[in-house]
């Protein structure tokens, strides 16, 4: 599945990356700790989070990750939006909370490691 | 000694930490805190002190006082800052964070850590994930820097903010987490912090700039009554003890 049908399937708010939309989602990961996303998470995934620090995309940067959801309709903040921008990171917004995201992403055929 | 009211900026990086610039080398740390009339600095690097003895070798030649220390990731993602009277004490410290710190840094993603000596040449490059977080929790942490043979301050960083502060991560901070103090970001005056948080009444609050450039050294600062920068002075300020005094 592609990035590009899970804005459309979901309703995503594209705030960055919105070039970048064809990359394949391999899987999702959930988790509020970026070291535990720095440890854990696989090249590929969808990362669902509600933090907005710019570190996002630093950790998104270096897993490979192929892209940023921010929860409960959370904006990045304008250093985090700068950052994704250079570093061609996706990160879409949804008003869902993470339980309701995942739960349909789930549904909709993405898997956890 | 006589008392004399100094001003402090206790939060800032050099260029060791990931996310800040090559210009914040010790000398340009040291001059543009002179620039803006900052009497003490603390210096607190992401989970190190490589560049500490540098910033206090060039800070000697220009009169300012530097309190070395570090800016620790627990492992429930709070910054906590560190500082030590004692450099030994400090280097010790630095070496139980690096026993707990995993990975190695991707230049790429997170920036440069640049080791740099008292004259700005570079001496070596950091390659530890200083990014991350260490598997000590606040609570261990804490413990450690009190068992140093020395004086320890220790001071929870920017808790107003939701990211990587003790009140962010857990929604509160811990009866039991022994702090000298609790430090306010440039997002909010101390006032506003004890009014939102009512956690930030019940700790000394403390002002300072984060400062990852060197234009924003000084921005923030707090106003110290004390006989010099250590941090058993520093302490006394915070506790209103013996005429001291810490206003921000």
């Amino acid at each position: 599945m592609k990035l590009n049908d899970l804005v459309k399937e979901f309703g995503l708010e594209v705030r960055t990356g919105a070039g970048l939309l064809d990359a394949e989602v391999t899987g999702g990961y959930v988790s509020d700790l970026l070291s535990d996303v720095l440890a854990h998470a696989e090249d590929g995934v969808i990362w669902v989070t509600l933090h907005i620090h710019q570190n996002i995309v630093a950790v998104a940067s270096h897993k490979g990750l192929s892209g940023i959801v921010l929860v409960q309709g959370r904006q990045p903040e304008k250093d985090t939006v700068a950052k994704a921008e250079e570093e061609n990171i996706p990160i879409l917004v949804t008003s869902l909370s993470a339980f309701e995201l995942v739960g349909r992403l789930y549904k909709a055929g993405i898997r956890g490691a | 000694m006589a008392l004399r009211r100094i001003k402090a900026d206790l939060h800032v990086h050099t260029c060791l930490s990931p996310c800040s610039g090559l210009d914040m080398s010790p000398r340009e740390v040291v001059h543009a805190a002179i620039r803006k009339g900052i009497d003490l600095l603390g210096i607190c690097d992401h989970n190190s002190a490589e560049n500490v003895l540098a910033v206090k070798k060039a800070a000697e030649r220009n009169g300012l006082m530097v309190l070395g220390g570090m800016e620790v990731a627990s492992s429930e993602e709070a910054h906590i800052l560190v500082f030590f009277d004692d450099d030994d004490d400090l280097l010790e410290f630095q070496e139980h964070v690096y026993r707990h710190l995993a990975g190695r840094n991707d230049e790429h993603s997170f920036g440069l850590q640049v080791v740099a000596d008292d004259e700005d040449g570079v001496t070596g490059f950091c390659d530890r994930l200083l990014i991350a977080a260490t598997s000590l929790p606040a609570e261990a942490i804490v413990a450690r820097a009190r068992s140093a043979k020395g004086e320890s301050l220790v001071i929870a960083a920017h808790v107003d903010r939701e990211s990587f502060s003790i009140i962010g991560q857990l929604g509160f901070i811990p009866p039991a987490l022994d702090l000298d103090a609790v430090e306010v970001s440039a997002r909010m005056t101390a006032a506003e912090a004890r009014e939102r948080f009512p956690d930030c009444r019940k700790y000394p609050v403390v002002t300072a700039s984060d400062a990852h450039g060197p234009e924003d050294i000084g921005k923030r600062f707090t106003w110290l009554t004390v006989e010099d920068g250590t941090a058993s002075e520093i302490k006394k300020a915070l506790a209103g003890r013996d005429n001291r005094k810490a206003e921000c």
